[in-house]
């Protein structure tokens, strides 16, 4: 396939007009030692046999019923959603410099922002960050930036990847991070308020956690905010939004996280939804694009990106962050979607729990182990003998059952994360009993 | 042309949802504590058909590759093939979970290791990772790889030199890792000072980042000296991809001295910029630098194919999970219909529209760096009638059913007007192009006026962005 427009005919006339006898007089600038190497690919393909080779390795890929979260969720995507995304007026623009021609990307960005701060109650809502993992990174660096301390303390029971996005972002920047421990499948708070000093820049918890679990947020930014310390709330799962108490409600000072939940595909893992969010105060030290409401000459709403002083295009190596292209058609779904959902998001919510809820009871009782014993919403986890083995012959039969944890918690062996949301149905989890039972 | 911009929000109404949740009854319901649970939820009550038809509309007022030219330079806004989005949609990818991949999607990582496998074989890299997710993440991740290297060689080298044309995101993500900026002017022809060059370099320079080819459109053609200088003082060679589509096919990066770079799969390899993403920013290394990628590492043995963390000196890991896969599967299903031959055409017909306007437009406007181009050239607003300005040129071009080209960039040519056709752009459109905006400089000397007022003919006119800095609405309030 090609997509080139110009005949010979076409590019002989313009190398005429530009003055050059060929093609390849016009790199004469690359030094000719090295021009026009071998290059091995395959042999171009036609569209038609490029997707049928694409659709027989992806056939290859199997299609089970999953229990499996852990930061990436199995939610319904209406119809609308992908209808409406797919409109090539949003997907084949760019960032909208020009704001008279790009209204559809910069409203419907707003509208996100909108949704994001009513969602965390936050006052400011960026117009998103790559996923869940780097956006913490980036509100850690914007906690740092803001209270010139220089330590940072994370709970154990947040995400492991997101952890270690942390660590890798934190030792490049020369900060400190701490782990605080969990006790019982929340952050330990007893060992944090232990533990935490006055040259604390932020305390991180996460919740529903890792496991599932809800923590007290609260909690949480009262120690922070005894020691003078920012409180950053971060979640996976954006879906408990609907039914939990918002991490501004508990006091929060940044909010991030991955919005995936809403509108987009688990994907392999990608593109996702980073979102970050913060307090009023905070406005000019948060990252990313933020998109404001004006008016146009003629006195109309409109829409822009604005205060763009604190981005890299301006303020190069001053700038709050080096974020360009961020993560625009994923937060057009989240909107769409949750224009679409609505208020029923919080029983769309609630069914996620009650899903959950019915599968931990069938687990416990076929006998296995629910190994924290406090309020979750759609995650939990349960220990199995050989929970390796069962896990592998589920998977022949066509279940994946959760995540085995033991692999970033050693003490949690035979432990396994599972996940429960609309998308899993009352059969679903009744042939697993019935399969567990033969196994 | 619409009247006034309506919000979702002001569709609201109690009674007009009906989205349908399924129930789910569970004989316990494990109750969550009323302390945890939200009091108060306010998103909004919309229809299904409230919902398509905003939507709808608001795509309306957006202008993409679809809907004409976009010359937006350094950006490269080709056609997106439309069979690559049939491609990311199908539910065999798009449905499977990224922490079930090694038992469940054996198709998907195939698919990435190929890609990865493709990008060494078009760069000359030794190994690639497509973790990164835009370009600007690439280079963070890169410039990571490069503190790794020197600290596990027990060297402390503290600077990195960027010439003064470089895109923002480069100082912004040095300056991330702790290096410290050295901006290197760039001669009269638009090339890299090397007298500047040589009088920066000692041991405490890390490394040089260089867009290739630059942001003027320009290969530097002391590009083999700069990278002797480098390396002769052992310091590491950066190639900012952002531009790649003006060489893929035509030089391999690695083959000009460089030791790492990104590439961004959403310019050079044709997937949708999505208003804004998302993009994918993979980056390549040379031998040297292999320990130091991030994690996980997409291997292969025998014929299974998995993640490999057993990295010691490794960065760490940079994203979630893998970086953007259906960006991926995209830019795969682009290569594989390209083939080597197909993407070194792209090049060749991307360098020879660009040329062609240059020499079109250079009779009408100033053009700062006389010579021949890549894919993007610079032109200003030096000596056009009654004082035009680039922002007015650009708000005319909208009118006259244009995108504007990248305007005030590089910084280091006043009132820059940064233009790249991309190689899917026929001659006709070039012609086009060329003829508007020699009626717009007709248009500064007869009628002024109407260079100031525009855009006219767009949803919105010209936009107050001073008035949404100094009042910031950053959220819908009733």
């Amino acid at each position: 396939m090609s997509f080139l427009p110009n005949s010979n005919d076409d590019i002989r006339l313009m190398c005429n007009e530009i003055g050059v006898n060929s093609v390849e007089d016009l790199f004469v600038d690359i030094p000719s030692s090295v021009k026009n190497p071998q290059i091995q690919l395959p042999s171009p393909l036609s569209e038609q046999e490029a997707l049928y080779s694409i659709l027989r390795t992806g056939n290859t890929n199997k299609k089970v019923c999953s229990l499996v979260g852990a930061g990436i969720y199995h939610h319904y995507v209406p119809a609308v959603v992908d209808h409406l995304a797919s409109r090539s007026e949003f997907y084949t623009a760019y960032t909208p410099y020009q704001p008279e021609v790009s209204q559809g990307t910069l409203a419907a960005i707003f509208e996100f922002q909108t949704y994001m701060c009513k969602l965390t109650g936050m006052d400011i809502a960026n117009a998103s960050m790559y996923d869940g993992a780097t956006a913490l990174a980036e509100a850690v660096l914007m906690a740092v930036r803001t209270t010139k301390k220089n330590t940072v303390l994370c709970s154990a029971s947040v995400h492991p990847h997101y952890r270690q996005v942390l660590a890798t972002y934190a030792w490049a920047s020369d900060i400190s991070l701490q782990i605080v421990p969990y006790k019982n499948g929340t952050t330990d708070y007893q060992e944090l308020s232990h533990i935490i000093h006055d040259t604390v820049a932020c305390v991180i918890v996460q919740s529903p956690n890792f496991f599932g679990v809800i923590e007290d947020v609260a909690k949480v930014v009262q120690i922070a905010h005894q020691h003078k310390a920012l409180c950053i709330a971060t979640f996976t799962e954006a879906m408990s939004l609907g039914l939990l108490k918002s991490p501004g409600e508990c006091g929060a000072d940044i909010v991030c996280g991955e919005g995936q939940s809403f509108g987009n595909y688990p994907a392999c893992g990608g593109p996702l939804l980073g979102i970050l969010a913060c307090k009023k105060e905070f406005m000019r030290n948060i990252p990313g694009r933020l998109i404001g409401k004006t008016v146009d000459e003629e006195g109309r709403d409109a829409y822009v990106m604005t205060l763009q002083t604190r981005e890299q295009h301006i303020r190069r190596e001053r700038a709050t962050s080096n974020i360009c292209t961020n993560e625009g058609l994923c937060a057009l779904r989240a909107t769409i979607y949750l224009s679409l959902v609505g208020n029923r998001l919080q029983e769309l919510s609630r069914t996620n729990h009650a899903a959950a809820s019915y599968c931990l009871e069938k687990l416990v009782a076929l006998g296995y182990e629910r190994v924290f014993d406090v309020p979750f919403f759609n995650e939990f986890v349960i220990k199995i003998n050989n929970a390796k083995d069962i896990r592998s012959k589920l998977i022949n039969n066509g279940y994946a059952l959760g995540i085995p944890l033991e692999e970033y918690y050693p003490e949690l062996s035979d432990c396994l994360l599972i996940t429960a949301t609309e998308c899993t149905t009352q059969d679903d989890v009744d042939t697993l009993v019935k399969l567990l039972q033969t196994i | 042309m619409v009247s006034t911009m309506q919000t979702i929000f002001s569709l609201h109404k109690k009674g007009k949802n009906k989205f349908t949740v399924p129930q789910f009854y569970a004989e316990s319901y494990d109750a969550i504590p009323q302390e945890y649970v939200r009091q108060s939820f306010e998103l909004v009550d919309v229809s299904e058909v409230d919902v398509v038809r905003h939507y709808r509309k608001l795509s309306s007022l957006n202008f993409g590759v679809d809907n004409g030219m976009y010359p937006l330079g350094s950006c490269t806004m080709k056609y997106n093939p439309k069979i690559n989005d049939v491609v990311a949609a199908l539910p065999q990818y798009a449905w499977q979970h990224p922490a079930t991949v090694e038992e469940l999607s054996q198709g998907a990582l195939q698919i990435m290791y190929a890609l990865q496998e493709m990008l060494c074989a078009i760069t000359g890299m030794k190994q690639f990772t497509l973790i990164p997710a835009a370009g600007a993440h690439g280079e963070l991740t890169s410039v990571m790889v490069i503190k790794k290297y020197f600290e596990t060689k027990g060297e402390k080298r503290n600077i990195i030199l960027i010439p003064d044309s470089a895109h923002g995101t480069n100082p912004a993500s040095v300056a991330m890792c702790g290096f410290t900026v050295k901006e290197i002017p760039s001669n009269s022809d638009g090339d890299v000072d090397i007298d500047a060059l040589r009088a920066a370099m000692d041991d405490n320079v890390a490394a040089m980042m260089l867009t290739c080819p630059n942001t003027l459109g320009l290969f530097d053609r002391n590009i083999l000296t700069i990278s002797e200088i480098l390396h002769s003082k052992g310091a590491l060679f950066y190639c900012d991809g952002a531009n790649l589509n003006a060489i893929v096919g035509k030089v391999r990066p690695a083959d000009l001295g460089f030791d790492i770079m990104h590439v961004n799969l959403h310019k050079t390899f044709s997937t949708p910029h999505g208003g804004g993403g998302p993009g994918s920013g993979p980056i390549g290394v040379v031998e040297k630098l292999e320990p130091f990628m991030p994690v996980p590492v997409i291997s292969k043995k025998d014929t299974q194919y998995y993640l490999d963390y057993n990295k010691p000196q490794s960065i760490g890991r940079v994203h979630s999970f893998y970086g953007n896969f259906l960006i991926m599967l995209r830019a795969y299903t682009y290569i594989v219909m390209l083939g080597a031959n197909g993407l070194r055409q792209v090049a060749e017909h991307a360098v020879v529209n660009a040329n062609y306007l240059r020499v079109k437009l250079q009779k009408h406007f100033n053009l700062p760096y006389k010579r021949i181009c890549m894919h993007e050239f610079v032109i200003n607003d030096e000596g056009l009638p009654n004082g035009i300005t680039t922002n007015e040129i650009a708000k005319r071009l909208l009118d006259y059913g244009f995108h504007a080209p990248t305007v005030y960039f590089p910084l280091i040519v006043h009132g820059a007007m940064m233009i790249e056709p991309t190689e899917t752009e026929h001659k006709d459109t070039l012609d086009a192009f060329v003829n508007t905006l020699i009626a717009i400089k007709d248009e500064a000397k007869s009628n002024p006026e109407i260079l100031k007022a525009a855009p006219q003919t767009t949803p919105v006119r010209k936009v107050d962005a001073v008035l949404a800095a100094r009042k910031p609405v950053v959220r819908w309030e009733e």
